[in-house]
């Protein structure tokens, strides 16, 4: 149904919107902003927003002290490595639960997200002393198989809701037509699911790479991500807001824009099968 | 060649059986229709011939080798769905080469099998467009391509017409049976449209409840149904059903005459009085719904298209005697 939208109406629609946009967007600027302040004008009273000596201080600090690059690359390894490890488990079992559902299905399905409900915090002494014993404290590998339970149900969860979008008709056209299992799922079902792993894998990384719980409980040195590197800048040494928000803007820097630019595909992927 | 015989094929789905075992013929070349109402089991026995759903009991045949077990690749048969279920990523020549490029001919025979397959179809024009970029006629007529370039057995087609506006159907009527008369490739095709099944098949199959109420040509089912059911579900308008002392009159439990076996007038000497109901004024015909006394549903009743009575006019009926159609009390043909 539609409604007649008037232009009032319409304006103050975009100015509520912006305003909200800005209110959720101000504590990034903030940072960003600060971090090219000196210590002591970002701490001034009041609050200096624009007019301040613009400085890079802070940044060849923090690449100094610590060695930024082997962080990323900690994150880059632990948010692609528990996506690709996820999105390779989630598929086949997405797909069984799609398109050859048992009674149970319904039920599996729900019993996996009810372990997102589950506090992290709950479980962090027998997986911490799992690792203990596995060897697998402050290695990547850990944390990639960490990262990828917790976001597994999501996975599934997303992947599944994608392939019960697909006609079992198409899959049904595909097998009179010749093709075996391998040949359905290679020329028919992917391609046709394609936006839909995309978005997934794309939201996953976004979500491994702003884990802090485990990142920072399972990890000292050796394979700590951004997250730690952040952390590693808030409490003991005193107040340093600058370099605190200069780290800060360093670590989210990537999936900023990595989100910017996939942007849509990640509304598409969000809100797939909501509206038809 | 393609004869496809279903000797004892049962359809359970867990406790509930929705086909009886059944046994059932069709002859190379043949265009069979399995109609009946939704429901009836008549989309679950097409499934099961085209191997998308394993029976439960009995053996399917094509060409006398057993088929019951083998995949629905190998079974040489096309099948064309409601849905089109075309390739939505691939382009209609894609589409259309599809089950090539699955039986791994090489891209020279492709093409032209593709091309020759459009040209048919009308799709020359359309070969680089998405099924998504065409009209619900067109993306038909692809599936079809889909199927023909194959060479099968024979073609199953589950409701192709249904998603179609009355218009295009009949069009797609038409080019579906002059494309069997130039393929002379066995048919067999899934609607619950009794018009649909008239005008298309050689061979009728009415399904009701799972159960084969009936076997025969178009006319066969039309002259002589063989019970109630079929009476009532072929031919549009429906047979008009009478019980009581005019059954009792023929010697009959129940008596079916078809509207266009009655013939109205206003003279007195008839043995059927009623009032007019509503009358549908066709232009080339008349159906009126004349209720009479002792009747609870009204009579329908197709007069010429010259015919004028309405609403309230009493009106005499002569049924043909030749045309009435007697069943006993479990709804059996009787002669």
């Amino acid at each position: 149904m539609a409604r007649a939208v008037t232009p009032q109406r319409k304006a103050i629609n975009t100015t509520l919107a912006w305003a909200v946009g800005l209110l959720i967007f101000f504590p990034i600027l903030w940072t960003i902003l600060t971090s090219f302040k000196t210590e002591a004008q970002a701490i001034n009273d009041p609050p200096l927003f624009l007019f301040f000596d613009w400085t890079l201080e802070n940044y060849s600090v923090v690449q100094e002290r610590s060695d930024y690059m082997r962080f990323l690359w900690n994150s880059v390894i632990i948010a692609v490595g528990s996506t690709i490890l996820g999105v390779l488990i989630a598929v086949p079992a997405a797909w069984s639960m799609a398109f050859v559902p048992s009674r149970r299905t319904k039920d599996i399905l729900l019993w996996m997200l009810s372990t997102k409900m589950l506090p992290a915090v709950g479980v962090l002494y027998p997986i911490y002393l799992l690792f203990i014993k596995l060897g697998l404290l402050d290695s990547r590998v850990g944390l990639v198989v960490v990262l990828m339970l917790i976001n597994l149900p999501i996975i599934v969860w997303m992947l599944y809701t994608y392939f019960k979008e697909i006609p079992g008709e198409i899959l049904e056209a595909a097998r009179m037509d010749g093709a075996g299992l391998r040949e359905e799922i290679l020329y028919v079902l992917t391609p046709m699911a394609v936006p839909g792993i995309a978005s997934t894998m794309l939201l996953n990384v976004i979500l491994a790479w702003n884990e802090a719980f485990w990142t920072l409980n399972l990890t000292a040195a050796k394979a700590a991500p951004l997250t730690a590197f952040i952390a590693s800048y808030s409490s003991p040494e005193g107040l340093f807001y600058a370099k605190l928000s200069a780290a800060s803007t360093m670590a989210i820097a990537p999936i900023l824009i990595l989100g910017w630019f996939s942007q849509k595909q990640l509304v598409r992927g969000l809100t797939f099968g909501a509206v038809k | 060649m393609g004869r496809i015989t279903l000797d004892k094929v049962s359809k359970s789905f867990g406790a509930v059986e929705v086909i009886p075992p059944l046994d059932l013929t069709i002859e190379d070349g043949e265009f069979v229709v399995f109609v009946g109402p939704s429901g009836c089991g008549k989309s679950t026995l097409l499934r099961l011939i085209a191997g998308l759903e394993d029976v439960s009991g009995g053996q399917i045949r094509v060409d006398g080798q057993d088929a019951t077990t083998v995949p629905p690749a190998k079974r040489g048969l096309a099948m064309v769905f409601q849905s089109y279920a075309l390739y939505p990523h691939m382009s209609v020549r894609k589409n259309i080469a599809f089950p090539l490029r699955m039986a791994g001919l090489d891209a020279a025979e492709q093409e032209r099998r593709v091309t020759e397959a459009a040209k048919v179809l009308n799709l020359s024009d359309y070969l680089d467009r998405r099924p998504g970029q065409l009209s619900g006629g067109q993306r038909q007529r692809v599936a079809i391509g889909r199927a023909i370039v194959r060479e099968p057995a024979a073609f199953l087609f589950d409701e192709p017409l249904s998603n179609l506006d009355a218009a295009l159907r009949v069009g797609m009527r038409l080019e579906i049976s002059e494309l069997h008369e130039r393929l002379k490739t066995t048919m067999i095709y899934v609607t619950h449209d009794q018009v649909e099944a008239m005008t298309m098949a050689d061979k009728i199959v009415v399904l009701h409840a799972g159960r084969i109420e009936q076997v025969g040509s178009p006319l066969e089912l039309y002259r002589t149904p063989k019970n109630l059911f079929v009476a009532g579900f072929i031919g549009s308008p429906k047979m008009n059903f009478l019980t009581g002392p005019e059954a009792d009159r023929h010697g009959a439990h129940t008596i079916g005459i078809r509207p266009e076996h009655i013939k109205v007038s206003n003279d007195e000497s008839c043995i059927w009085r009623g009032t007019v109901g509503v009358s549908e004024h066709l232009g080339s015909d008349t159906f009126f719904h004349i209720h009479m006394e002792g009747q609870d549903t009204p009579l329908t009743v197709r007069a010429g298209g010259d015919v004028e009575l309405y609403h309230g006019d009493a009106i005499c009926m002569t049924p043909d005697e030749a045309h009435i159609h007697r069943f006993d009390a479990n709804g059996l043909r009787t002669d």
